[in-house]
């Protein structure tokens, strides 16, 4: 109950926010907000203990019982350490973004989006739902979106918010498929359920689908290869939503659900390959285009592709400890999670001191180029502390914590040379190198930010001028953030033990309490060879650091110049002329031939199928017989429905339309529908009226031009459709296929205590129906409004809004 | 839209209080005989509508201020929020309930709670239709 609270209590702030900011328009707000994610973290840091002992909570909300949609949150080891990321995270992120963001900025927006964010992030990972987790899943691409475009008027911005909505929420849908795909095979929705039944379903043809397309989801969502060209755009994002969407949590989403669905497909070969491959693929990819960035930004997008690319590998290399299980070198795999998971925050930690200095010198200086700054020690040297503690740390350096997690990096490839998993065989030697040599590349873009931003000579006049330190609550957050990167170097077990075992844990819960599954974490193991490879990558990465004028010429070769953006570019303009193109086909702009098309379909599938099932069994034994009033109104709706065919004007047509609906009105008193009648009157009249108002706007009735041969395709399209109409109505009338459900609605009275069966049926057994219907009222009222005001009133200033 | 039509304007004077409480009883009697919220708010709206084509806009303004946008939304926020109410109170969404109480003046009554979903029903159909009728005719 507690968690479903903490999912609610964002969107509950966030509702609020634009009321309190109307009141008090300043960056004050964002002490409020902070108080969010603060009191949220407290409260998941009170859990901490238990969960390491091994508790889990479950809390099940019904829903949508009926189709197995609950939301049911679930706390273990696993939504724990994301729960703490995203609050931690979050409320540093809302601290330094209260000093970062002027008060010209639109605070109120910009913070509801960030609460919407802060809310479906933790529904994410806390649903064991995986309809819920879905919804959830979009809401984060959705406030991501805005959040990246929250400088609109940017043409860079809509461009970035637009690539990575289409790119995450195509990879959304794809993982929706995959769960429905898992659905489909277990019967099921909760993830804890579908993992201990998907045992029997393993070799069905439909799994490696559902693996493929859930694979999707978390790829392009954590940014991997090669769905990644969204996160360098999503740059133009604030900082601080930078900081923590495209860095801490949102793109490690992604992550979450491999971790969450190592249970599930783990054990599998092409699990292991894909998730290991990809992501090896992403860290070296990453490493490398990042060495080539010259905006500070953007060498760090690359740099978090690059990390998730290896936590990533490390979680595919991870889940081979499923297929070895009660081996011996089971240990050696579920070593390699858990540096995942120890990497994953250690990331957190020292990238997300990085984003901040980065927008500490873009804040101050104006600019975040590289080929623009430098000497930046002697005017910031706070910012240049931070930052050295954040570089050498994602280098990999000793006393920070990215060392220890780089070490374990290094031993879980090693350990697969000899492994013989999936029977790698040789290729298990191509894994190491690999990372080693992006673990160069790490090395020397970990050295470009810190020296050639803060050493050498000031290569602008304004450094000279005007660089001096931020105000010192600007400092605040990465200063709390590069604290724990060093102290989590010098207590790692702290973290092991507390909160990376019970994620564990979750991992693996077949070997819940095994010994091993955790190990210990120790900053001298040796001369071993994950030392000696980043001895190696230290001496390597300085060399080509010192030289790296005279390679550059490495990015102008052919490979480096494939383009994957414009590949995207392409593919969305192309498919933009198309549709454009085959739309002007078919849009005439007249109503008519909308109607001719709708009509057509129609006749081609209702008819269509009624002549392709053959017989029209008409079944008249059951009816009443026709009375004479009942023959009298009839042939006066007729004849007033041919009669509007030669109206000479609208209001004749319209009054006539008006016969044809009031005796509908008569003919259900006639057959006793009070409810009905009484309806019918009232609409007819309420539309009469509307079409009379109409009507004055409208240009005089023209004759219809129309030649010979279009007027008599019309009326055979019409004379059909009646046709097929009137068939139709008898055909089911005369043979009802299914019980009839009246049964259910003539107890009325006893299951919904009135008398009035319509209105029962209305407000009790389909209210459901009937709220949608209010709510698709309400937005079409609000679209007609909109529709005429916005057109009439286009000088007018306070439309934006 | 002017028109200037003294029998109709002294008929719609008394006709409007008469169409008004029609709807308010069609409302109140939805629950166990013909009627409910669709049908109460079509014919409450419909007498506005009357009014406003009766008299113009201004002069109806005056009498009854209201943005029925807002009206509209309230009816919407009434109907999601009474299925959001029954779960506060531990049932399904949008479950109803229903009870007999002693009210002073009227005696004993059967209570519903639909009647709130109703009440949503009828204000949303209130403000959507002369919202509509409004923003087309005041178009001019």
């Amino acid at each position: 109950m507690i968690i479903l609270l903490a999912i609610l209590t964002p969107f509950l702030a966030a509702t609020f926010i634009p009321a309190l900011y109307k009141r008090f328009p300043s960056r004050h707000i964002g002490w409020f907000v902070m108080l969010v994610p603060l009191a949220l973290f407290i409260l998941l840091a009170s859990f901490v203990p238990s969960i390491a002992g091994g508790a889990k909570y479950t809390y099940e909300f019904k829903w949508i019982d009926s189709a197995g949609i609950n939301i049911t949150t679930y706390l273990d080891g696993l939504s724990m350490i994301f729960g703490l990321l995203i609050t931690g995270v979050g409320s540093l992120v809302i601290l330094y973004s209260i000093y970062y963001l002027s008060e010209r900025e639109s605070l109120g927006r910009f913070y509801v989006y960030l609460l919407m964010f802060m809310g479906a992030m933790l529904g994410v990972v806390f649903s064991d739902n995986l309809m819920v987790l879905y919804v959830f899943w979009e809401l984060t691409s959705i406030s991501s979106f805005f959040l990246i475009a929250f400088w609109y008027h940017r043409k860079q911005s809509r461009y970035g918010a637009k690539k990575s909505l289409l790119i995450t929420v195509s990879g959304g849908v794809a993982m929706l498929a995959g769960f429905l795909i898992l659905h489909a095979l277990t019967g099921s929705f909760s993830i804890r359920e579908i993992t201990s039944t998907i045992g029997q379903y393993t070799d069905d043809k439909l799994f490696v689908y559902a693996m493929i397309l859930v694979l999707i989801g978390a790829f392009t969502k954590s940014a991997q290869f090669p769905f990644h060209i969204w996160l360098p755009d999503a740059m133009e994002a604030p900082t601080p939503v930078s900081a923590y969407l495209h860095s801490a949590t949102m793109v490690k989403a992604g992550i979450y659900l491999v971790a969450r669905c190592t249970p599930l497909f783990g054990g599998e070969a092409l699990w292991f390959y894909l998730v290991s491959g990809v992501g090896l693929f992403t860290l070296f990819w990453g490493a490398l285009n990042a060495v080539r960035q010259t905006d500070l930004k953007a060498l760090l997008a690359y740099s978090t592709i690059s990390q998730l690319g290896l936590i990533m590998s490390l979680l595919g290399i991870g889940s081979a400890a499923l297929q070895e299980i009660g081996q011996v070198n089971t240990f050696i795999f579920t070593g390699a999670a858990f540096a995942g998971l120890f990497h994953l925050i250690n990331h957190s930690t020292f990238k997300g001191a990085l984003f901040m200095v980065v927008g500490i010198v873009d804040h101050e200086l104006g600019t975040r180029d590289i080929r623009r700054l430098g000497g930046l020690i002697a005017f910031m040297p706070l910012t240049f502390t931070i930052s050295v503690i954040g570089s050498f740390s994602m280098a990999g350096l000793p006393p920070f914590n990215g060392f220890l997690s780089k070490e374990l990096f290094f031993e879980s490839v090693a350990n697969l040379i000899d492994s013989n998993v999936f029977s790698i065989g040789a290729w298990g030697t191509v894994f190491p190198v690999i990372a080693w040599v992006a673990s160069v590349f790490t090395f020397i873009y970990c050295m470009i930010i810190v020296f050639k931003t803060f050493m050498g000579k000031p290569k602008s006049e304004r450094i000279d001028q005007g660089a001096h330190e931020p105000p010192l609550g600007m400092h605040i957050a990465p200063l709390i953030l590069s604290a724990l990167v060093l102290g989590i170097f010098f207590f790692p077990n702290l973290v092991g033990s507390y909160l990376l075992k019970p994620a564990m844990a979750s991992i693996y819960p077949m070997f819940e309490g095994v010994e091993g599954l955790v190990p210990h974490i120790s900053v001298w193991h040796g001369f071993k060879l994950p030392l000696l490879m980043t001895i190696g990558v230290v001496v390597l990465g300085t060399v080509l650091y010192l030289t790296l004028p005279r390679w550059k010429w490495v990015f102008s070769l052919g490979p480096m110049r494939w383009n994957l953006d414009a590949l995207y570019n392409g593919i969305l303009m192309k498919s933009e002329k198309t549709s454009h193109l085959v739309t002007s086909k078919y849009m005439t702009g007249h109503l008519r031939d909308y109607f001719a098309y709708i009509f057509l379909f129609f006749i081609i599938v209702i008819g269509g199928g009624l002549y392709w099932i053959g017989g029209f069994p008409f079944d008249f034994s059951d009816d009443a017989p026709i009375t004479l009033n009942e023959y009298i109104i009839v042939a006066s709706m007729a004849i007033a429905a041919i009669f509007i065919l030669f109206a000479k004007s609208r209001t004749t047509a319209i009054l006539l339309n008006g016969v044809l609906g009031y005796s509908i009105a008569i003919l259900f008193v006639v057959l006793r529908a009070p409810d009905l009648a009484l309806t019918q009157i009232v609409v007819e009249t309420v539309t009469t009226v509307l079409f009379l108002v109409c009507f004055y706007f409208l240009p005089d009735w023209k004759k219809e031009t129309a030649s010979k041969p279009t007027k008599f395709i019309n009326a055979l399209i019409a004379i059909l459709v009646g046709t097929i109409v009137t068939v139709f109505a008898l055909v089911v009338q005369g043979n009802p296929l299914f019980d009839s459900i009246s049964v259910y609605f003539e107890d009325a009275y006893n299951l919904a205590n009135g008398l009035n069966i319509v209105n029962t049926i209305l407000g009790d057994f389909r209210a459901f129906d009937t709220m949608l219907e209010v709510v698709v009222l309400f937005i079409a009222g609000i679209g007609v409004f909109t529709l005429i005001k916005l057109k009439s009133g286009k000088g007018e200033k306070d439309i934006e809004d | 839209m002017k028109i200037n039509d003294v029998i109709l304007r002294t008929v719609t004077r008394i006709v409007v209080f008469i169409i008004l409480t029609f709807g308010v009883e069609l409302f109140l009697s939805g629950h166990n005989e013909p009627g409910g919220g669709f049908i109460g708010g079509l014919v409450l709206s419909s007498a506005f509508v009357l009014l406003y084509l009766v008299h113009d806009l201004e002069w109806v303004q005056k009498g009854i201020p209201f943005d029925f946008k807002k009206i509209a939304a309230l009816g919407v926020l009434l109907a999601v929020g009474s299925g959001i109410g029954s779960v506060l109170f531990g049932g399904n969404f949008l479950e109803q309930a229903t009870g007999v109480f002693t009210l002073p003046v009227f005696g004993e009554t059967s209570l519903y709670s639909v009647s709130i979903f109703e009440a949503g029903v009828a204000l949303t159909v209130v403000g959507v239709v002369v919202t509509i009728i409004l923003s087309i005719s005041e178009d001019v």
